[in-house]
């Protein structure tokens, strides 16, 4: 069962008409400084590979689901078949400039773990993942006393592969917890838009169907 | 007495064979005694023969080619009829006009490995300093020196850089020892159902194969052609043993069952009453047909002793350092000769090197030799990965100038 198949389209990352693109893409294409080196892990079908390889940008994937790989090797990309669990410890220190984790965080047995591989591998890591803030999240167990399934998560509790849902405030804490530096943040909305970035962190975890999150070693989270 | 039915002998006599090993029907580079090939066992080889074959044009800038390196008991006739067998090439379902290694694009070349008997110098050519069969008296020869001899052929052919080397099995190994060996000569790599490093279980298994080959009164300590008798029996055995190891036990399964061959009911007696008895026997007595007992140890030995790792340092990653070479590494699920483990081992250590690698690994129950068979999924990638290599490579549409 392929990962970003059962998560996605979300409204938020369906593909933009204009550009052929998911706006969650096109926002993480735009924080890779051009002609680095990148590892995507859990790449799905490989779509934000191209799109960074289409700006010249080195990239390489990793991806649980052996139809993913296959469509990724078949597009000419450089996927390996692999678990973000089990397999990021093999990968050697300061390997790439940048390790992204695009809506994967959740499916993660261990995403404490998986974090902290992601900058021991990468200078820099960008995350993104559904926010369990959003207003449509809360409304549905608050009303409904039922967990919540929308369009972006339509898996019912019992066969979804999203394992540990996390809200943005949590991500926050969780950063600050291993002292991983914040470099950038957004949040985007229900359609790929971002929040606008002067308002408060309740409103963005309220707001945000999804987060994303460029990040480095060391420090504090803001 | 309980009726016994042993292996028959072999119905052509081994003299198109025996002919085949110093006078092939493909052609042949001849490397003279100022060419020596040096051996990893210290031995200086000289003179001798690469017999191949070769399939497309090379272009005018000579960046079209790809090596195809055979596995174990195969040759150089990928796609064409077997001047022994008379059966047609043995991976003409990858290699073709518009197959993925597509002859229209790519100028295909692959030669019979150094050790082996189809042309190549080997234990079953004639020794040119004694004018007899080398035998037991041919030197051990390693996987780097299959590749090293396949370098002096790719030299002799005037190709500077092959645009991929593709194999499957030993030939997986000898592609990946090319990468490690003149990572500036190969753009690109597809590893096969193989690893870098022979299994204490596949050595195990080769041993069993030798050993049958060895109890054959008629392996004469190995100078059987001197001898005019040929270890039929012991080699047929061998062949056996090995072809299980090629298979899965589901695709053992979906083919024979515990189904009889051409009886009802059990003769009880040693005869071959299951199809699967049958179906190995056939393989066994097949097999010696076409091949040399004595090119079968060394072989299997040059197997044995692969472990990329142990020349650098145990390090595997080392033996890719600053590989420019783009790297594409296939296993099967069900093959457990090769399983998916050691091939992940490998793509570990290229990707510690930063290489530019990818990774499959194909659902099928049909085992080992799925790699020789028809796989759709396979075909894909394999046509995928040359494809996008070819696209960096420069490679036109059309391949060919």
């Amino acid at each position: 069962m392929a990962l970003q198949e059962q998560t996605l389209p979300l409204p938020g990352v369906a593909p933009q008409a204009s550009t052929g693109h998911r706006p969650d893409h096109l926002l993480v294409a735009e924080m890779v400084q051009p002609g680095s080196r990148v590892l995507d892990v859990g790449c799905g079908d490989g779509d934000l590979l191209q799109l960074l390889e289409s700006r010249g940008i080195d990239g390489r994937g990793i991806e649980l689901s052996r139809e993913g790989v296959n469509h990724c090797v078949a597009k000419g990309l450089a996927v390996v078949q692999g678990d973000a669990d089990t397999d990021l410890v093999n990968y050697p220190d300061d390997a790439f400039d940048y390790v992204i984790l695009s809506q994967t965080l959740q499916a993660t047995r261990q995403p404490k773990a998986v974090l902290e591989n992601l900058l021991r591998i990468g200078h820099r890591a960008i995350v993104s993942f559904p926010n369990f803030g959003f207003w449509k999240m809360r409304l549905q167990l608050l009303v409904g006393g039922h967990m919540p399934r929308t369009e972006n998560l339509p898996a019912t509790w019992y066969d979804s592969p999203n394992i540990h849902f996390c809200t943005i405030k949590d991500f926050v804490q969780l950063c600050d917890e291993i002292h991983v530096k914040m470099e950038r943040a957004v949040a985007l909305d229900l359609y790929g838009r971002p929040v606008p970035l002067n308002l408060p962190w309740w409103v963005w975890n309220m707001f945000g169907e999804q987060g994303v999150f460029l990040l480095s070693r060391g420090g504090k989270g803001r | 007495m309980t009726k016994v039915q042993s292996i028959k002998g072999t119905s052509i006599q081994s003299e198109d064979r025996a002919h085949e090993a110093d006078h092939p029907s493909s052609p042949v580079a001849k490397f003279g005694m100022d060419q020596p090939l040096k051996l990893d066992c210290g031995i200086d080889l000289a003179s001798f023969q690469i017999a191949y074959q070769t399939y497309g044009e090379l272009n005018a800038e000579r960046s079209n080619a790809i090596l195809v390196c055979h596995a174990l008991t195969g040759d150089q006739h990928v796609n064409n009829v077997h001047p022994v067998t008379g059966k047609s090439g043995w991976w003409e379902t990858m290699v073709g006009p518009g197959r993925p290694l597509d002859t229209s694009r790519y100028f295909i070349i692959c030669s019979n490995v150094l050790g082996g008997c189809m042309g190549s110098t080997g234990p079953a050519s004639l020794n040119p300093a004694t004018g007899k069969v080398w035998g037991l008296d041919f030197p051990i020869i390693t996987i780097p020196d299959m590749v090293r001899a396949q370098a002096m052929l790719i030299d002799r052919l005037g190709i500077e850089t092959l645009f991929a080397v593709v194999g499957g099995s030993m030939g997986g190994m000898q592609a990946v020892q090319w990468a490690a060996a003149y990572p500036e000569r190969v753009f690109s790599t597809l590893a096969i159902a193989c690893s870098t490093r022979h299994s204490a279980q596949n050595i195990a298994f080769h041993e069993l194969g030798r050993q049958a080959v060895m109890a054959d009164p008629d392996w004469r300590s190995g100078g059987y052609v001197d001898q005019g008798t040929h270890p039929h029996r012991g080699l047929a055995v061998a062949r056996m043993a090995a072809h299980i190891t090629y298979l899965s036990d589901a695709a053992l399964h979906r083919k024979f069952g515990r189904r009889m061959q051409d009886r009802e009911l059990p003769t009880f007696s040693f005869d071959a009453d299951f199809q699967v008895e049958s179906y190995l026997r056939y393989q066994g007595s097949s097999f010696v047909e076409r091949f040399d007992a004595n090119s079968y140890l060394y072989l299997t030995r040059a197997m044995d002793y692969f472990d990329i790792a142990a020349d650098h340092d145990g390090v595997l990653a080392e033996a890719f350092r600053d590989v420019k070479t783009r790297f594409c590494v296939v296993s099967f699920t069900s093959d457990w000769l090769f399983p998916t483990s050691e091939a992940r081992a490998l793509v570990h250590a290229l990707n510690a090197s930063s290489a530019r690698v990818s990774f499959a690994e194909i659902e099928t129950d049909r085992g080992h030799d799925a790699f020789l068979l028809d796989v759709p999924e396979f075909f894909d990638i394999s046509r995928a990965f040359l494809q996008s290599a070819g696209k960096a490579r420069g490679l036109g549409d059309v391949g060919v100038a």
